[in-house]
């Protein structure tokens, strides 16, 4: 069962710029799927959520939540659709109770009917019932907006950068509640822009500049990576990236973490210790480490964007 | 239904929480109905004043008293010279000044008359055309009972003088308005301003606010109907309105004592149909603008200050060019304060007033339509 079809939605703002999301082809979102959309900013994710949560109407393409077309049936869309934008939008002179219980009577419900599905999550927030939502941290902000998207027991569930400010802790409690809302058989489509996060969604589609570089699932794609992957570190990592790359079998460099990954060109013959080697020979790097390691998604995504 | 009540009470709640606002949005109508009815007004008062006269003269003297005790003069006294009027004008010691021709009270009897020179201090040309119409009314009264008075004295002694019998009197009659309080012209302008301010401005903002916070984002996502949100906005803002209108008439009838000489119900209702309007003029500016300072500036800009120039408030709008007299047509305040004017100050009925009323109803209709067609449910 299909959730969201995207049939190759397109939107541009400005003519004599490229456009802000450009999709080609089908892309289907199944029902009780818990789907990423991972990309840096300005990929355009904030810009699809909005076309998908008929906020925005698209120029070409068109897509359909449950059946329901993002133009022509949006009125219907909204009654059965979760939606948390990035930035936090609940009323911050609000309480956190007064901000639940209007929206629940926004779509007509209150909060005892649907409290089960926010069971999990409001009760970290029972304790501040009382206070102004403005002065919530970050993530119980965020929790509290989950909530209130959640009050009215949508079918869809979009959220937009959940995670941006929000410390580690809170951010793996997310994911957890997203786990939850998932088995409980609901679709929930999150945008980050956090790699790492993305191993934690069914499927993830790789965004950049508008354009969707893959859709799979995480292992899929670290499965698809197709070239050596090592990681290098020096006393001088500012000079040994610019080595590095002027190295004839690298294909690709680019820091990562406190390494820098290096990717090989298909078919030559170099390894770990010949690149060591030469480093230390030829560009005079000390304390030279190369070893091979596993791809990670953002290793894939680094190397999808070429193509 | 529900969904609506909802966003009414969290629309009070969000007034409600914003104290400080909400006691500008009250305490600003008071402070003008008391800045405007005490503190400026535009009659004149303690001014000071010097007299010169080239002889002794006891009738001139009475007269002298009777200005400084009118409450509008204060004497300084009488000036020995001409120049000495000057430099005391110069030096700021005087701003009116009363020269009377040599022979001043027996020339009264003659037939070339008697002359009597105003010389006023007219940096502020208001205040100094004033002082003239002041003296001169009270100069014109005081002879004329002094005059008439010896001419019936001198009729019982000879019967033959008729000269000054014959002189013009106009006589004089201020109506509506007899004792001339500037308060009278002022409360319905104040009533127009603060309305205007409270429905337009407020609710202009307070839905631009929404959008500017992302929170309109999560509302439009929503089986509400958009146009409720707004209209939802609306009626906390017709309330205050509606408790700001109690507050200005109460302090106009018991504090500036100015009477409500016609209907109060037509009163009340021609105010109400000016809330409406207003609240449909921050609709439109809302569903138009993106965030909270252009709100503030067009409704202040395009509604609040043409409102004090162009509504007969201050300047009276048949003395502008006609292109202006032709604008002022087009702002609402205009027809309010006029309407206002009509029922409240001069009483008169309500059929004298069904112009203003069907002005304001067609501006009300317009700027909701205009609001409601222009108002997007989509970002």
């Amino acid at each position: 069962m299909d959730a969201i079809v995207i049939r190759g939605l397109r939107k541009s703002f400005r003519k004599d710029q490229p456009p802000a999301v450009c999709l080609q082809g089908e892309t289907v979102i199944r029902k009780g799927e818990l789907f990423g959309i991972i990309g840096p900013d300005g990929a355009g994710k904030t810009t699809l959520f909005r076309m998908l949560a008929t906020l925005l109407d698209p120029d070409e393409g068109s897509a359909t939540l449950e059946g329901l077309d993002v133009v022509r049936d949006y009125r219907k869309i909204r009654t059965i659709l979760g939606y948390m934008p990035g930035k936090f939008s609940l009323y911050s002179d609000l309480s956190v109770k007064e901000n639940l219980e209007f929206f629940a009577s926004v779509f007509g419900k209150d909060i005892d009917s649907n409290y089960d599905l926010i069971e999990n999550i409001y009760c970290r927030l029972r304790p501040f019932e009382k206070r102004k939502a403005g002065k919530l941290s970050g993530g119980m902000k965020q929790k509290l907006a989950l909530c209130c998207s959640l009050i009215h027991s949508p079918s869809i569930l979009f959220l937009d950068e959940p995670t941006t400010g929000v410390d580690p802790s809170s951010r793996r409690e997310l994911w957890e509640n997203l786990a939850q809302l998932k088995a409980a058989g609901m679709t929930v489509v999150v945008s980050t822009a956090y790699m790492d996060e993305a191993d934690r969604c069914d499927r993830v589609a790789m965004m950049k500049s508008g354009r969707f570089l893959t859709v799979d699932s995480p292992g899929n794609i670290m499965k698809r990576f197709g070239k050596r992957l090592l990681a290098v570190r020096s006393d001088n990592m500012f000079s040994l990236l610019k080595d590095l790359r002027s190295l004839d079998a690298v294909e690709k460099c680019y820091t990562f973490g406190d390494t820098h990954h290096v990717t090989l060109k298909d078919g030559t013959e170099a390894d770990a210790a010949m690149i060591a080697s030469e480093l230390e020979s030829v560009y005079g790097h000390k304390g030279v480490k190369v070893y091979d390691v596993p791809a990670t998604l953002e290793d894939c995504y680094m190397n999808l964007e070429e193509e | 239904m529900k969904e609506f009540f909802a966003f009414v009470r969290k629309e009070f709640l969000h007034i409600f929480r914003d104290r400080k606002t909400l006691l500008v949005l009250i305490g600003l109508p008071t402070m003008l109905i008391v800045l405007f009815g005490f503190a400026i007004s535009t009659e004149i008062r303690n001014v000071n004043i010097g007299f010169f006269s080239p002889q002794e003269d006891a009738v001139l003297s009475r007269l002298a008293d009777k200005i400084d005790q009118s409450g509008y003069f204060t004497s300084v006294g009488w000036m020995r010279s001409e120049a000495e009027i000057d430099e005391a004008m110069r030096q700021g010691r005087i701003d009116v000044a009363l020269m009377f021709g040599s022979d001043f009270t027996s020339g009264l009897y003659s037939p070339e008359g008697a002359v009597v020179s105003v010389v006023t201090d007219a940096t502020n040309p208001n205040n100094a055309s004033m002082e003239v119409m002041y003296l001169a009314s009270i100069i014109n009264e005081y002879f004329g009972s002094d005059i008439s008075r010896s001419v019936s004295m001198r009729m019982a002694a000879s019967a033959n003088m008729s000269s000054a019998s014959g002189m013009l009197v106009p006589n004089l009659r201020m109506l509506y308005n007899p004792q001339l309080k500037s308060s009278y012209n002022f409360v319905p302008g104040i009533m127009g301003l603060i309305l205007m301010l409270i429905c337009s401005l407020m609710t202009s903002v307070s839905i631009v606010r929404e959008k500017e916070t992302g929170s309109m984002e999560v509302l439009l996502v929503s089986p509400v109907r958009p146009i409720n949100i707004v209209l939802a906005k609306m009626i906390p803002y017709f309330v205050i309105a509606c408790v700001v209108l109690l507050n200005i008439l109460l302090l106009t009838i018991f504090v500036l004592k100015v009477p409500v000489a016609g209907s109060f119900f037509w009163m009340i209702l021609v105010s109400v149909i000016y809330i409406i309007l207003s609240l449909g003029i921050g609709m439109l500016v809302s569903s138009l603008v993106r965030t909270q300072i252009i709100a503030t500036l067009i409704c202040g800009m395009i509604f609040l200050v043409p409102v004090m120039m162009f509504s007969g408030m201050l300047y009276p709008i048949e003395s502008m060019p006609v292109a202006l007299q032709w604008f002022a047509q087009v702002i609402p305040a205009k027809w309010f304060i006029e309407a206002i004017r009509k029922i409240m100050i001069e009483g008169v009925p309500v059929r004298y007033v069904t112009m203003e009323i069907l002005v304001m109803t067609g501006m009300a209709a317009m700027f909701f339509t205009a609001a409601v067609v222009k108002f997007k449910d989509k970002l």
